[in-house]
């Protein structure tokens, strides 16, 4: 379990408790949280799940697979510490994560 | 005036299936999509993918399911209207009239939604001020290339689309090719060939590097892009073009009135027809409670948005259930050969 803030770009935060296994963006869709569309559903096919991660956690996330950063090339804005949601997979260990969502998603 | 029993807007495999389904109870239809080819999602986002859930197919790619939903529905020679988004509908009487952008126009007893996540659009550049130069200098696809003949052309992007257009523009154009990171995801061979063309001094490459503004007044004269490193750096340039792909977006669906929950349309289960009369949702696109977005529950969907246009297509006809193995009816209408 992991507690995972999630900051909209108008600044309202979002503290939701995630299962260990589920990726943070499906703890986003299960809990609502605005501004994380997710339309593929997973797939790493579509770039709407885009958060910015707070520095400080970059080296702690699972590595990127090949398709990732592939896929950020058509995020809206990504920047480096650009990530997809759904391939931060939730442990222990990311209790405490903080990501900022993109104004907009497409 | 395209006069039929059913117009199916989105040409996925739940769109696919149900024309089947449409076509064995004896309905006629025609297909809208607005991609340039048939397969939705399966096509665009996944064709060398292996999907693992559809039954009795242990395996098989997004482009192999296409291929077999194609062939499963030859016989009924269907009209695909491609690379056209269907735009408005309205109610005459008893019909729905619908009408493309490309001025197309259909006129059916129902409308069957089996648009997945929406249309697929591109991608656009979220710089702001670039809006009134998009369409004119600003592009996102490339109808005539003569256009830019000795003209300075600016591609940002990384992929197969970025990398084709700079070299096929760099024996015409002055090139820049602009890109987010180092590494390029298109064909190997492109981007060799890209590299060799910059060697030769006939393509200019900033990677690291966004779009960060634009200049002009009438027209658009120079854009200013920014590294990683915030440094920017100015470029003179008549065109701008953005390759980043395709994304999904409801669009016009929108506007029909029709009630929405997120992005998707609620239905009822008996079968699948939304708040309006004679428009029925399926696939990806609608909701209900429990629905899975599994592309073995949107043939299920099809199946029973298929009978529910029976109503309307043959008022004064009851529908009569019939096995594919056993009604001649239907293997007439299959083109099986006895």
């Amino acid at each position: 379990m992991a507690k995972v803030t999630f900051k909209t770009h108008d600044n309202n935060s979002h503290v939701v408790d995630i299962q260990n296994g589920l990726s943070v963006m499906e703890g986003a869709v299960q809990n609502d949280i605005p501004g994380i569309d997710a339309d593929c559903g997973g797939g790493m096919a579509c770039a709407t799940c885009h958060v910015y991660v707070n520095e400080e956690w970059l080296d702690k996330l699972p590595n990127k697979e090949d398709g990732e950063e592939d896929m950020l090339d058509m995020a809206f804005e990504p920047k480096k510490n650009s990530r997809l949601s759904c391939q931060l997979i939730v442990t222990d260990e990311l209790d405490g994560l903080v990501v900022n969502i993109p104004s907009q998603q497409s | 005036m395209i006069k039929t029993d059913t117009l199916i807007i989105g040409a996925g495999p739940v769109g696919l299936f149900c024309v089947h389904q449409l076509g064995i109870i004896g309905l006629k239809c025609e297909v809208v999509d607005n991609l340039d080819k048939i397969g939705g999602q399966c096509i665009e986002l996944y064709p060398d993918k292996p999907i693992y859930d559809i039954p009795a197919i242990p395996e098989c790619t997004g482009k192999e399911l296409t291929d077999n939903l194609i062939e499963q529905i030859k016989a009924f020679k269907i009209n695909f209207h491609l690379n056209e988004r269907v735009e408005e509908i309205k109610k005459v009487e008893n019909k729905w009239i619908t009408k493309t952008n490309k001025g197309t126009e259909f006129e059916t007893s129902s409308i069957i939604i089996a648009a997945g996540v929406g249309s697929f659009e591109p991608r656009k550049f979220s710089t702001k001020e670039i809006k009134k130069y998009e369409g004119k200098q600003i592009l996102y696809s490339i109808k005539d290339k003569a256009v830019f003949k000795d003209k300075s052309v600016c591609i940002f992007g990384g992929g197969d689309s970025a990398l084709d257009w700079a070299i096929e523009l760099s024996s015409t154009s002055k090139v820049t090719l602009v890109h987010r990171r180092d590494d390029f995801r298109g064909m190997q061979a492109s981007i060799n060939r890209v590299n060799q063309l910059k060697e030769e001094g006939k393509i200019k490459i900033y990677t690291k590097y966004q779009l960060d503004s634009v200049q002009g007044n009438k027209n658009l004269e120079s854009i200013h892009i920014k590294h990683d490193d915030k440094s920017i750096k100015e470029i003179k340039t008549d065109y701008v073009l953005g390759f980043f792909g395709l994304i999904m977006q409801l669009g016009p669906i929108l506007e029909w009135g029709l009630n929405l929950d997120k992005k998707t349309v609620p239905v009822n289960t008996e079968n699948f027809e939304t708040n309006k009369e004679g428009i029925f949702a399926i696939g990806d696109i609608c909701s209900y409670p429990g629905k899975l977005k599994l592309i073995l529950s949107g043939f299920h969907e099809g199946a029973l948005a298929a009978r529910g246009c029976f109503k309307y297509a043959k008022p004064d006809e009851k529908y009569r259930f019939e096995f594919t193995t056993s009604s001649k009816t239907v293997k007439d209408r299959l083109g099986v050969k006895e």
